[in-house]
Formats: C-alpha cells, sequence, structure tokens
C-alpha cells in the first residue's frame, strides 16, 4: 500500500448473483481528509462498488487495504479490510450511511444517535455533541421521532449515526436522492463540513455535477469498472464524462 | 434510414416539449400524479405519433414508470386526461386498455412461472370464449377457437425463438427469454400500440441485438411503440423519436440527435447548478480542511476544539425567491457579521 494512503482498493470484483459479476476489477484511492467522488450512468456499479468496500456484499477478488494510524503504544497497521463484515468495519473507523431508509424512523433523533454509538454506549453524550456541533439542527431535534423529519434532515440523521463511532473514513451512498434542489445542495455543503474536521469521504452520487464541484477528486464507473478520474474541476468539465451519461446519443457533442 | 425516417413524417413535428404531431395514437393532457408531498409526475401535453417508436428517458426518479403506470390504468393520476385513438382512458382499467388495443409489458416481467410457456401465451388473447362459466364447461364451444389461439402463439413463440421452451415451465427461462416471452404475449392481443418499460433491462448483451430487431419489426407490422429504456445506445439505435422526462415533467423532446445536442437533457442527467452557488461553503469548509491537513496527523471530531468548526450553513438559499419550507434558517448567522470583531474565545 502506498504511503500516503488512508484506503487502497485495487481490483475489486463483487456482485449480487453467482456468476455475475456487477464490478469487473474497480480501483479506489483515499488520501487522508480527502473528500472522493464516485459518478457514473445507471448501472454502472457505483452502490455496489460502495456495498462492497463496506462489507455488505462479498469481494470476489481485490484487495482493500485501510490503514489504521498508531495510537499510544501501538505502531501504525495496514489491514486488508476486504473480507471483513460491516460490524468489524466500524470498529476499524469506518462508518457507512446507505442510500435510503437510512434512519430508525420510529425513534427520537437522539436515540438513533445512541444506535449508532452502539459499540460505544459509555461514550454517546460526549460524541451526540461533537455531532450537534456539526449539525445543529439535531441538538433541536433531539427528541422528535425522525419519520416525522424532513428528507433533508433525516439525511441530516443518518450522517450524524455515522459520526456517532468517530469514523475515520466515511462512506456515503448517494446522499442528495430523492431530495429537492435547495436540500441536495445542503446535503453537499455538509459533505464538505464533515470532512473539513478531517474525516476522508468517499461519495457515490448520482447529481454527478454537483459531485464534481464538490469533491477533490473523482472516478467515473461504466459498466463495472473505472473509466476515468481525476480532479473534480478536471472532470466537470470533460466531454467524455457527458458521452458516457447519454451513449451515443451524445456523439455529435464530442466531434 | 433518412428517407424511411421522413416517410415517417417526423420532418414537420417540432421538437420541443409537447409538440404536436400528425396522427397522435395517444395523447395525454394535464397529468399530475402526487405521492405524499412529492410530485411523481407533472406533463402538461405530450402526443405520441401512430406507427413510430418513441423512447421515453430520463433520469432515475424522472416518472417515466409511474407515466406509464397512468397511461395504462395501473394507476390513477391526481389530475388530467389522456386518450388512446381519439378515445379518453379516464377511468379505463388496464384490462378494458389492453382491449382496446393498447397492452404494455412490465419491467420485472409478470410471466406465470408454474404455467408452461405455452400457457402463458395463450392467456394473453383476450375475448375467449372459455371465459365463461358454462361455455367452459363444454370443451367442442371453445375447442376450435383455442386451437386458433394455439396456432398464433406457436407463430410468435417461433418468431421470438422461443418455439424450443414452448412445453417448458416459464419459470425455468433466463432473464432475457422472459423478457421475449413477456414481449410476445403482449401480441397475442393484437395490440395497435405496445408500451415496453424497459426492455432491454437484465438482457445480456447477446440477445439485446434479436431483441432490437423484434422492435423495430413491430413498427413494420403498422403497431405504435412507446418504450422506456435507460441504455442510451438502443434509444438512439431504434427510435424515431425521444420524448425526455425529469422530475416528472417532459423537459424535451426531438430525434435522437437533436436530443444529444439538448443542454437542458445534459443538465438532467449530470445534475444541474440550480442556480445556486455552492462555492463559498464548499471553499470555506475545504479551506479548515486544508488548514487542519497542514497542521500535522489525522484528527477526527473528537479532537477538534469547537472553534474551529465552520460556521453553520443557512439552511435555505437567501436570495432566491423558492423558500421551500416555511422553518427559516436558524443557526448561527455565517460570516461577515458586523458584531464587534475579535474578541471572542
Amino acid at each position: 500500500m502506498r504511503d500516503d494512503l488512508l484506503l487502497e482498493a485495487r481490483g475489486i470484483v463483487a456482485g449480487y448473483v453467482p456468476e455475475v459479476d456487477i464490478l469487473g476489477g474497480c480501483d479506489i484511492d483515499l488520501h487522508p481528509a480527502e473528500l472522493v467522488g464516485i459518478i457514473g450512468p445507471n448501472g454502472a456499479g457505483k452502490s455496489t462498488l460502495l456495498k462492497s468496500l463496506f462489507g455488505l456484499i462479498p469481494v470476489r477478488s481485490g484487495t482493500v487495504e485501510l490503514r489504521i494510524p498508531g495510537t499510544d503504544g501501538e505502531p501504525e497497521q495496514v489491514v486488508d479490510i476486504a473480507q471483513r463484515k460491516a460490524h468489524e468495519l466500524v470498529k476499524l473507523g469506518v462508518g457507512f450511511v446507505p442510500q435510503t431508509e437510512n434512519v430508525f424512523a420510529t425513534l427520537t433523533v437522539k436515540e438513533n444517535m445512541e444506535m449508532g454509538a452502539f459499540l460505544a454506549p459509555s461514550k454517546v453524550e460526549e460524541r451526540f455533541q461533537n455531532v450537534v456541533e456539526l449539525f445543529p439542527r439535531l441538538g433541536e431535534r433531539a427528541s422528535q421521532q425522525a419519520g416525522s423529519l424532513s428528507g433533508g434532515e433525516r439525511q441530516m440523521v443518518a450522517m450524524g449515526r455515522a459520526l456517532m463511532m468517530d469514523p475515520r473514513v466515511l462512506l456515503l451512498d448517494e446522499p442528495s436522492d430523492g431530495l429537492s434542489p435547495a436540500f441536495q445542495d445542503d446535503v453537499f455543503v455538509n459533505c464538505r463540513r464533515i470532512n473539513s474536521v478531517g474525516v476522508s469521504i468517499i461519495m457515490v452520487e448520482q447529481n454527478a455535477r454537483r459531485c464534481l464541484q464538490v469533491a477533490d477528486r473523482a472516478y467515473v464507473l461504466d459498466q463495472g469498472t473505472n473509466a476515468y478520474t481525476g480532479t473534480g474541476q478536471e472532470l466537470l468539465h470533460d466531454p467524455k464524462v457527458i458521452e458516457l451519461y447519454l451513449g451515443t446519443l451524445a456523439r455529435g457533442l464530442i466531434d | 434510414m433518412a428517407d424511411a425516417r421522413s416517410a415517417l413524417g417526423i420532418e414537420g413535428i417540432v421538437s420541443e416539449p409537447g409538440s404536436r404531431k400528425p396522427d397522435p395514437v395517444l395523447m395525454a393532457d394535464g397529468i399530475t400524479r402526487h405521492f405524499g408531498g412529492v410530485t411523481a409526475v407533472d406533463v402538461s401535453h405530450v402526443e405520441f405519433q401512430r406507427g413510430q417508436i418513441t423512447a421515453l428517458i430520463g433520469p432515475n426518479g424522472a416518472g417515466k414508470t409511474t407515466f406509464f403506470n397512468l397511461l395504462t390504468g395501473f394507476d390513477k393520476p391526481n389530475t388530467g386526461t389522456w386518450e388512446f385513438n381519439g378515445k379518453s382512458l379516464v377511468g379505463v382499467p388496464p384490462h378494458r386498455v389492453s382491449r382496446m388495443g393498447m397492452v404494455r409489458t412490465f419491467q420485472l416481467t409478470k410471466s406465470l412461472t408454474k404455467l408452461t410457456v405455452i400457457e402463458n401465451m395463450r392467456l394473453g388473447a383476450s375475448g375467449q370464449r372459455g371465459e365463461k362459466f358454462l361455455p367452459a364447461l363444454v370443451r367442442s364451444m371453445w375447442s376450435k377457437q383455442e386451437d386458433e389461439i394455439t396456432e398464433r402463439a406457436d407463430e410468435l413463440l417461433q418468431r421470438f425463438k422461443l418455439d424450443h421452451m414452448r412445453d417448458e415451465f416459464a419459470g425455468s427461462l433466463s432473464g432475457g427469454q422472459r423478457k421475449l416471452l413477456e414481449m410476445a404475449r403482449a401480441l397475442m392481443s393484437a395490440p395497435e400500440l405496445i408500451m415496453l418499460d424497459e426492455p432491454m433491462a437484465g438482457v445480456n448483451p447477446a440477445l439485446t441485438q434479436s431483441l432490437l430487431g423484434h422492435v423495430k419489426s413491430l413498427r413494420e407490422d403498422g403497431m405504435s411503440v412507446v418504450f422506456v429504456e435507460h441504455d442510451m445506445d438502443v434509444v438512439h439505435d431504434i427510435s424515431d423519436w425521444v420524448v425526455v422526462m425529469a422530475e416528472g415533467r417532459v423537459i424535451a423532446e426531438g430525434t435522437p440527435t437533436d436530443i444529444g445536442r439538448n443542454q437542458d437533457v445534459i443538465d438532467a442527467y449530470l445534475g444541474t447548478h440550480h442556480g445556486q452557488d455552492l462555492h463559498p461553503e464548499i471553499a470555506k469548509a475545504t479551506a479548515a480542511r486544508d488548514e487542519l491537513l497542514a497542521a500535522g496527523d489525522d484528527v477526527d471530531i473528537a479532537d477538534l476544539p469547537h472553534s474551529e468548526l465552520p460556521t453553520e450553513v443557512p439552511a435555505e438559499p437567501t436570495d432566491e425567491e423558492s423558500s421551500p419550507d416555511g422553518d427559516a434558517a436558524d443557526g448561527a448567522p455565517s460570516d461577515g457579521a458586523p458584531s464587534d470583531g475579535e474578541d471572542t474565545p
């Protein structure tokens, strides 16, 4: 694993049904405190890639290495997390926010946060305060049922809950999905704010342009493989990306 | 190809949302469908030309399938009228819609897995005498009709290259073969208009070409085709006309070539900027992050002194006329507050 990386995924092959690989060997790098976007047309394998990084679907081949920084006394180590289960990854400092139905609707906001700190019950209060610093709105709504919140606020709850375990790496699956444009913008800004305190983020997004505007770097997937990669700004103005989304329909644009 | 297109009369049609067609087989007006507070479909006017293959495309969540369900009677709109061949379809249940000559297929195929392929096919024919209770008891009253139906079914199975699976359970077919069966069964009712919901989804590439050929052959047989599709190459390959939906509305119409150059379509697929500039907030947060990086090793929320957090972002765009819901921006005002300066902790 390269020295400057926090997470390095190489040649990820994964899928849901036996013998059908959705991902045909994807690579992802993540630097410390970096915000990386993953975009691509429908069916490109974006969410599949994220789920395979988090152990929600088995990685058939390939490696995912995660650097665990040394803490007092213990040396730094590099762990292959490709075959680890999701709950083990949470302990290792990886958080995941699913695309939909990502809050416990019948629980209050505070209870949702407590669920997030399931593995560290003694630290609930302290961490809840940290999350409220980042999302004051969650403090105001602490005793409200999560199901009664707006879509934008629910997304905040889901992200807040993932932050309760103090993750080093946060994986976000289409955080802007199903939100109105103004709320979508809030979500993108919130991603950056989470990142601003040092959390590294890998974000899968359907709103490609916004994602590229926010991300430091991005990967464009196509049919389960890496198609393009670059900084958000480079890709934002790359006609090849449009072509990937619109296929031969957009042929005229490229010539 | 070009003269085939002019023969279809596309040249006179304007490439704009809701444009008039010389001979529409299906048209819809003022269709809206709400789910709770979400408007899934809001189509003010759209027409589909007879004898053409029209693609209905749009990004995820654009409302294509919902619109399909509304047009075919599988769901009811909150408002709107729509008609097929000049006859209103408002309130007409799906089985009657199909008897009128407008039949649909489903994205996730609806084959009856415990029936054989030929039995599935026979079910697709409408007006069968044996469906009535008393005649059902007397075989001679319907056996001749059933033979005719079976003959027709066998012809279609041959055409769709499913004849070798004739007596197998539909459940044993591959995904692609089920798609073929779905389409073949739809043709059993001899429709004028066939509506295909993602006919190519889940079909392996080897079968795609033949499926495409089948769709084109429907047009050659004089049918009109409307289909929802995500694969842009397929859309480009077979459609005469493309209707683009986004966020429930029809945002563009035109030939495949027009559509590929349409800025609204590109925006719909890649995400728009919504007019609001995120840049100041992003830049502020990015700068805070970069400062952290410069300071050294990895920092997490817990370690972070409270004053280093960037200020809360206003919840709503302040300068826009759009304010999605009542609750105003709370939280700390963003920077530039004129308060008396730098004596904060």
